[in-house]
């Protein structure tokens, strides 16, 4: 009985929902705040983010005629469900080293959820410019899915093997060639899952009217845009530990984990307002062609060093 | 004053409407989040779909053309809205007048679809952007 209600506590405040939203709500004000300020603007005042969603929920919620009415109410519910579980499943590996062996295959599937649901919710629709965003999206997926998957088996090599998120968060494989190269092109993929300038493709605001997202109102908006907060902590998050050496829970580690999510955030940042959006073309072949490259020569360097015993390779 | 009013007011998202004008109006819309006014500051947002907008703004007068789309942009946004009319045109047709392109002023074919819309009016051609920063504040504060 108390392990369930521990469970729950787990899932629904600490590491979970509660602190998860506050965390995104949080950095999804610093994302605003640092672009303005790059554009030499003022910003927005702290608590923006928590006015949109809380003004979202008291609005009316619009579904169109001809839309799966189910499929498209529960989209957002599902995408929203599996960044929870992925980020408490993080959170507790990095606090309470509960890991299991394999979790960082159970973490990339966990990862491909919201864009599925978003794939999903936006085809029920029944819009044209939502269909445009979802096959958008779904090439996007498409294109970046193996990079990133190689990414993480690049470290995996390089650690000699380990599935544990936990073992792996004991190393840095961001202090070798391979492991350097893997982080680079890693770090990019998570520019593309979070939807940030050079890849916001499917969510292009001039062309399609923020395609993907275009139907949905009020409410579902909101989980929508909750959604997006929590990967804004999760993703990071998930880079720091495979690539970073992990987020520590006391004292001087604590301090090196802040450092080390604001530094990704901040390359994020910076890449978001230094680019303008790609076609999806070159998109794909950016994903395809550059960073394939890049991580075979990542693979073979991190096989050689394995091999021969040279971690710097 | 209930919360949705309240949150209404920290983050009114926009979405922009042309009915028919001569793009002064959107130049100067635009002119808005450019950082001398950057109207981020106060919650204000550009969005690409009428199903995210709090607030519509309409410029130009309404032609023969876009009558029937602007009813339907108005149907599609998610109540409450606010409407706000900027610009010489929209308020009132302007020099327009007596066009035969013409089907009226913003307000009328808004109250077409319904009756008890928070129309608000931004007179000028063009209004400066200080004018309608400080309309959408009183149009904002009078909900």
């Amino acid at each position: 009985m108390t392990e369930a209600l521990w469970n729950l506590f787990w899932i629904l405040i600490f590491p979970g929902f509660l602190f998860t939203v506050a965390f995104g709500l949080v950095a999804s004000w610093i994302v605003r705040k640092v672009s303005a300020l790059v554009q030499w603007r003022v910003g927005p005042p702290l608590l923006q983010p928590l006015y949109d969603v809380v003004k979202l929920m008291g609005k009316e919620i619009l579904i169109p005629q001809q839309a799966q009415r189910s499929v498209f109410i529960t989209a957002p519910l599902v995408g929203m469900a599996g960044v929870l579980l992925l980020s408490t499943m993080l959170w507790r590996i990095s606090i309470a080293q509960t890991a299991f062996i394999g979790d960082i295959i159970v973490a990339i599937y966990l990862m491909v959820l919201p864009s599925l649901a978003l794939i999903l919710g936006s085809s029920a629709s029944a819009s044209p410019h939502a269909a445009i965003g979802t096959a958008r999206e779904m090439k996007m997926v498409m294109s970046y899915e193996l990079p990133l998957v190689l990414a993480f088996i690049v470290v995996i090599i390089k650690t000699g093997g380990q599935l544990n998120l936990a073992v792996i968060a004991q190393h840095t494989p961001v202090f070798s060639i391979s492991g350097l190269l893997a982080f680079l092109v890693a770090l990019l993929c998570v520019q593309a899952k979070l939807g940030f300038v050079p890849f916001d493709i499917a969510e292009a605001e001039t062309e399609i009217a923020s395609g993907v997202l275009m139907e949905y109102s009020g409410a579902l908006l909101a989980v929508w845009k909750l959604t997006q907060a929590m990967m804004l902590v999760v993703l990071p998050l998930f880079l720091v530990m495979v690539f970073l050496g992990g987020f520590g829970t006391a004292g001087v580690p604590l301090v090196w984990g802040i450092g080390k999510y604001v530094l990704i955030m901040v390359l994020l940042i910076l890449i978001k307002n230094t680019n303008p959006r790609l076609r999806i073309d070159q998109a794909m072949k950016f994903f395809w062609v550059y960073c394939g490259i890049a991580l075979a020569v990542a693979i073979i360097l991190a096989i050689i060093g394995n091999g021969y015993d040279i971690s710097w390779l | 004053m209930s919360w949705k009013i309240w949150s209404l007011r920290k983050s009114p998202w926009v979405f922009h409407v042309n009915t028919g004008a001569c793009n002064n109006c959107d130049i100067e819309i635009v002119n808005l989040l450019t950082p001398k006014f950057d109207v981020e500051r106060f919650g204000i947002k550009l969005v690409g779909s009428p199903r995210h907008a709090d607030a519509l703004l309409v410029t130009g007068v309404v032609t023969a053309q876009a009558a029937p789309r602007l009813r339907e942009i108005y149907r599609q946004t998610p109540k409450p809205c606010v409407v706000f009319c900027i610009g010489a045109c929209a308020c009132d047709t302007g020099i327009f007048k007596d066009g035969y392109h013409v089907v009226g002023p913003v307000d009328k074919i808004i109250r077409e679809v319904d009756p008890d819309a928070i129309i608000a009016y931004v007179p000028g051609c063009p209004p400066k952007p200080e004018a309608m920063i400080s309309g959408v504040v009183k149009a904002l504060s009078a909900l």
